[in-house]
């Protein structure tokens, strides 16, 4: 089978700072110029082609990468990542229709909110491991989603209505059919959680988690304070969840606890999956793909999803590794053998 | 509050208990599978949902009651509820040992970790659950009543119900013919060396992708009884119906300790009263915070499950 991981990865790594340069701005402008691609055969028959790159395609690729540093790098099934993101739709919610704040103002309070939730829950359920972590997370995940369903103050399941959309920036309005304005700001936050992601994984706390990933007693004795880099890992997946989740009500203007079903956080897991756990770039093709794939086999109609269903039936299958898989270790350097 | 509760003591514990009962099948459908594999075996949900189905189609269909068709009794009562059980546990039980060639069977041979198998049977599950839906107009399905659900009498002051009675001494019968087979025959015993160190398992001359059916199979049969005994209770079914209770089911497995029979019979159990104890006190839509709640609780003091095997913990 074609390794495009590898192919990619040598093309990366023979290229010089200008090349490499170059190829990221390319990506970038590629990423950026799909909104222009709307009369092709990317259109998507019934949704609207912009709005389904802002939600789901865009908003799946940061919450995949978010998820990723959960799963893909240090380890941990987490099955209620879609908590992290009710909670900043629902911070976003509140505090948009109460208080005079706006969007930009709020979406570090949301982030915080996620954190400070990820670690209310993480603290206990990370000392469990492996599948019960699972259930516990899942627990987490349903019990925001019926909190909000039950409480007055959250609207139940009427939701909350008249979210206002982000103040203008650089004199670029926000309105509520724009939809390329959101994707390309949606485009820098994700920009910015790869950066992230990229700098923290060459760092002590990336090195942590691929410890605790590999093994976690062997990571323990070497000094590894495993605990307290899987809550890390834990808190940031949360916080790049409430980002979402912020910009998400303030897309919508209209959030439900509908919105924030179980099956989102098993749509991500499987973009993490299916892409390629622990590879970003693996992680960010799969959810492109997934997110969109649902809406571009729309004239299936009430088949699609049964389609989706065996499409990720037959690709684990075949690529149980994911469609990007991350670079194996032990592998014999490539430039050697040429 | 308090008087109430304790006037409906014993009704609110029947229910329960009939509803633990169907708890702890599915939950074996998840537990066995569990213990031999060290997976979760996430498409059972769905198998209990077609099993539903099985016996709505076999009362509905093959026995042809409506919703106005007079109560069988006697012999023919026994005869329709023996073939829709039977019918269900089949039709489980194969379709959980198809699931197992269709999304793990590959995967495991390849060695791939537990994610793989786990958004391969994710999307077993949905193909499942959405063929149902389609054919089913995304509607529940109400099913006939068969049977009378006469007061067998009185338990303290509960009407000891004759559909609660059935469930509860049915599952136990199922639940001693499991015990048997998994504690007395030969090829339990194969499963209990597979779950305990499947190499050595394999060394011994033991068959594991043979073993590995068995235990699908096995599972799905309890599973497919759960579905059978839903019905006879709540007297319909819908195509998100395995989402909910495989969600519950799963919990009382881990309540338990998953892996072990014991476990997921207590912990079946356990969440059935506990569930219909929170409905009671706090209403019908917070039972599911009050079971994760206690869940949570549960596992922070003992974190293999109130039965479970001691595993590699981590220190923290």
């Amino acid at each position: 089978m074609i390794n495009l991981r590898d192919k990619g990865a040598d093309i990366w790594e023979r290229s010089n700072r200008i090349e490499r340069t170059f190829i990221a701005l390319g990506f970038i402008a590629l990423a950026a110029s799909l909104p222009f691609f709307g009369g092709t055969f990317l259109n998507t028959p019934i949704a609207d082609y912009e709005s389904v790159l802002v939600y789901p395609v865009a908003m799946f690729v940061l919450m995949a990468i978010g998820l990723n540093i959960v799963i893909g790098k240090s380890g941990l099934l987490d099955l209620g990542y879609v908590a992290f993101f009710a909670i900043g739709a629902y911070t976003m919610g509140l505090l948009g229709t109460r208080t005079g704040l706006n969007t930009w103002e709020i979406l570090p309070i949301g982030i915080a909110m996620a954190m400070f939730s990820g670690v209310i829950l993480g603290v206990p359920a990370l000392k469990l491991r492996g599948d019960y972590l699972a259930i516990i997370t899942l627990g987490f995940g349903e019990i925001v989603r019926i909190v909000a369903l039950n409480l007055e103050t959250l609207g139940r399941s009427g939701g909350i209505l008249n979210i206002p959309t982000p103040p203008p920036v650089f004199g670029i309005e926000y309105s509520f059919d724009s939809h390329r304005i959101y994707y390309w700001t949606l485009l820098i936050i994700i920009l910015l959680a790869i950066w992230m992601v990229r700098r923290l994984a060459v760092r002590r706390a990336g090195r942590a988690w691929e410890s605790i990933r590999q093994d976690e007693d062997a990571a323990e004795l070497l000094g590894v304070p495993t605990f307290k880099y899987k809550v890390w890992a834990f808190v940031l997946g949360a916080s790049v969840g409430g980002a979402a989740g912020v910009f998400y009500a303030s897309k919508t203007l209209f959030i439900a606890p509908d919105n924030f079903t179980l099956q989102i956080s098993i749509l991500i897991l499987a973009c993490v999956v299916f892409g390629g756990m622990g590879n970003i770039w693996g992680v960010i093709l799969g959810a492109v793909i997934l997110g969109y794939l649902p809406d571009r086999i729309r004239f299936l109609s009430d088949a699609r999803l049964l389609v989706f269903g065996l499409v990720l039936v037959i690709m684990m299958n075949l690529r149980p590794d994911g469609l990007l898989p991350r670079k194996k270790r032990e592998k014999p350097l490539p430039k050697e053998a040429k | 509050m308090i008087g109430n509760f304790l006037d409906q003591f014993w009704s609110l514990t029947f229910g329960g208990l009939s509803l633990g009962f169907i708890y702890i099948l599915i939950a074996l459908g998840y537990t066995m599978v569990y213990g031999v594999l060290r997976m979760i075996n996430f498409a059972n949900s769905e198998v209990f949902m077609v099993a539903t189905f099985a016996t709505i189609i076999i009362i509905r269909d093959v026995f042809n009651f409506t919703q106005t068709s007079e109560y069988a009794t006697g012999f023919r009562l026994w005869l329709i509820l023996g073939t829709a059980l039977v019918a269900s546990m089949v039709v489980a039980g194969v379709l959980s040992v198809l699931i197992e060639l269709v999304a793990y069977r590959r995967l495991r041979r390849m060695n791939s970790g537990i994610l793989a198998p786990l958004i391969s049977a994710i999307g077993v599950s949905m193909v499942l659950a959405e063929a149902v839906r389609i054919m089913t107009d995304s509607r529940p399905v109400a099913s006939p009543r068969a049977m009378e659900k006469s007061f067998l009498g009185k338990f303290f002051d509960a009407d000891v119900r004759l559909d609660n009675t059935i469930i509860i001494v049915a599952a136990i019968i199922l639940l001693v013919i499991l015990l048997a087979f998994v504690n007395k025959t030969r090829l339990g015993k194969a499963i209990r060396a597979v779950s305990m160190n499947p190499s050595a398992a394999k060394l011994m001359g033991i068959n594991i992708d043979g073993v590995v059916s068995i235990t699908f199979l096995v599972g799905g049969l309890m599973t497919g009884a759960a579905g059978f005994f839903y019905v006879l209770k709540y007297e319909n079914s819908s195509f998100s119906i395995g989402f909910e209770l495989g969600i519950a089911a799963f919990t009382a497995a881990i309540l338990g300790g998953i892996g072990n029979i014991k476990g997921a019979f207590y912990g079946g159990l356990a969440l059935g009263l506990l569930e219909t104890y929170a409905s009671f006190f706090l209403g019908t839509q917070w039972k599911a915070v009050t079971v994760f709640v206690i869940l949570v609780l549960v596992l922070y003091t003992r974190p293999n499950g109130l039965f479970g095997e001691a595993m590699t913990q981590s220190r923290a």
